[in-house]
């Protein structure tokens, strides 16, 4: 059992940091294992933001070497962004091991993610003009205060509390996951994909990288695979109704929109709120009633339901 | 023994034969029966006495613990304010009692109930009145899925929408929705009957053994074993009774409701007498 939350801003934005902490807080009894963001802030066409780390929570607690190794690493991401000719603008140090870079950067983003990922405990969180996926072990509450998310202005965000069923309790097995290698383009998702690996074996056969044994992960590749074969977000995600087999229901967002699928047996459980100027969506209605004080209209989606939202 | 080997041959039966027939309702129940049960917690209650309390500020135990304490004191009529969509709330009520929540119930809300009369103002999550044996439930908005799940009695009534798996393994009692309902309604229900005024998911009333299903809007498709019923003047006047009691009607009145039955003949359920299916269900 893992929670999911999402909210939308439309045609405004908003404190979508505090709004998005309060329902994954109110989700905690769902998945206390780990917590993550995919904020959604005002795009800036010429910069990236790129959010990366260069080691698992659980590696700094194992023996001095690691404090050097970590700034070893982050010396050498640095070197081959310079490398590729990016430049960096802006740095800020989230965590000893993760980072959030601006950067000026006008070529192939893919090379550039894979020559980051290359670096031994380098991985790529995010990487566009507006996503910044944000994830960390604990609860909301913790991994707000840590990387600082109340606050965070935008226009719409997913997020995720995760129970770890399948797969280790570490950042790298923690939602939300970026469709590698499409700028913002963001997943979370409850519940369980029984075709995991003949479906991820055939996307690695395509040159595709999966960075977890998550079954969630699939979900994004799976979706970066289609849209990168000229599918439209909405397109692809009816097609993984079909495609994808078990019980599940997933949110995605790219940078102006946002979207959930339920699987044709509805077996994971959304609710929804639907006003003309903002949207909600979660995995119980007591993570939407965190954010509004009064009386609103919510409804469950159905079974195969896909629907997608413009910010 | 001897009987059984000559005469309850399966086929004989009708076990492998494609024949279907609908079945209609049946008493099991004496209320001689039900008259005699009592329950050792419940609470001598009087419906002019009222109370209310904001539930803002509470978790799920000090709310339940504070409905307990307002019937133990002989409140009959109890409002609750703003339980914001918390879980489990109003469950385990055993005895008459008029409680309105105002506002929005989250998962397993009022289940397990056997008595009380029921009114929430806003939406409930999934497995609303799950067990219920008897009362009325009210829902003025929408409701999650397994809305009524191995529901034995009573009257439970959504307004607007429910989600998949309405009614699921019921066993008694009345569902009536107001809109839709989603797929695999009616799945594994074993007695019963369920009203829904608008359209039907698919897998309407899969693997059913028994009650019946009533349907205004479209069925998107019928489970394994569900069969369209005929209706009958008996029950088109239940019908007409029953909404009434809501202030519902169906889109095109009751004698135009798509009435759907078990259509499959069941070795282990057919061929027991009414006192045993009790033991059964």
């Amino acid at each position: 059992m893992c929670g999911i939350a999402g909210l939308i801003h439309r045609g405004s934005s908003g404190d979508i940091g505090r709004e998005m902490t309060r329902m994954l807080q109110s989700l905690k009894h769902r998945g206390p294992d780990s917590t993550g963001y995919a904020l959604y802030g005002m795009a800036n066409k010429n910069d990236l933001v790129l959010r990366f780390k260069v080691a698992e929570q659980e590696d700094m607690a194992k023996g001095f070497d690691i404090h050097h190794k970590v700034k070893d690493r982050k010396a050498e991401i640095d070197r081959r962004i310079a490398e590729l000719g990016g430049k960096i603008l802006q740095e800020e140090q989230a965590t000893e091991y993760a980072y959030r870079y601006r950067i000026a950067y006008d070529g192939d983003r893919r090379k550039l993610a894979d020559y980051i990922e290359d670096v031994e405990g380098g991985e790529i969180l995010s990487l566009g003009t507006a996503l910044e996926l944000i994830k960390d072990l604990g609860d909301a509450k913790r991994v707000s205060e840590q990387y600082k998310i109340p606050g965070f202005q935008g226009t719409h965000a997913i997020g995720h509390t995760r129970m770890a069923t399948e797969s280790d309790v570490d950042i790298r097995s923690a939602h939300p996951y970026w469709a590698y290698p499409f700028a913002d383009v963001s997943v979370v998702h409850n519940g369980q994909l029984t075709n995991y690996w003949g479906n991820r074996r055939a996307l690695e056969r395509k040159g595709h990288r999966f960075v977890s044994n998550c079954d969630s992960e699939l979900i994004a590749v799976y979706l970066a695979d289609a849209m990168n074969e000229g599918a439209k977000l909405e397109d692809a995600m009816r097609a993984s109704i079909d495609q994808l087999d078990g019980v599940f229901t997933y949110l995605v967002a790219t940078s102006d929109s946002l979207g959930m699928a339920k699987d044709t047996m509805a077996a994971k459980p959304m609710v929804l709120h639907e006003s003309d100027d903002f949207i909600a969506m979660a995995s119980e209605e007591v993570a939407i009633r965190s954010i509004f004080p009064t009386e609103i209209d919510t409804f469950d989606p159905y079974d195969g339901e896909v629907r997608v939202w413009k910010s | 023994m001897e009987k059984l080997k000559g005469e309850h041959l399966s086929h004989e039966m009708g076990m492998h034969t494609e024949q279907l027939a609908g079945r209609t309702q049946q008493i099991f129940f004496s209320p001689a029966e039900e008259e005699s049960f009592t329950y050792p917690h419940a609470f001598e209650v009087d419906f002019n006495k009222r109370a209310e309390f904001d539930a803002r500020e509470m978790d799920t135990r000090g709310i339940n613990l504070k409905i307990r304490e307002l019937m133990s004191q002989g409140y009959g009529t109890i409002v609750v304010k703003n339980p914001l969509a918390k879980h489990s709330l109003g469950v385990g009520i055993l005895n008459r009692l008029q409680l309105y929540f105002e506002g929005s119930l989250g998962y397993f809300g009022v289940g397990l109930i056997d008595g009380p009369n029921i009114r929430i103002k806003g939406r409930v999550g999934w497995s609303c009145a799950e067990n219920m044996m008897s009362g009325t439930v009210i829902i003025e908005k929408n409701a999650g899925s397994s809305f009524g799940a191995a529901m034995r009695g009573g009257d439970l009534v959504c307004r607007g929408d429910v989600g998949a798996r309405t009614g699921i393994d019921m066993k008694g009692g009345t569902i009536i929705v107001g809109g839709r309902t989603g797929a695999f309604s009616g799945f594994m229900m074993q007695r019963g009957r369920m009203i829904v005024l608008g359209d039907a998911g698919k897998n309407l009333g899969d693997s059913m053994y028994d009650g019946t299903i009533y349907v205004g809007g479209n069925i998107e498709s019928l489970g394994v074993d569900a069969v369209p019923g005929e209706m009958t003047d008996l029950e088109a006047a239940w019908l007409e009774r029953k909404l009434k009691m809501y202030d519902m009607q169906a889109p095109n009145g009751v004698r135009n409701l798509k009435k759907i039955v078990a259509g499959k003949q069941l070795w282990n359920y057919d061929n027991l007498e009414p006192t045993e299916k009790k033991i059964v269900l």
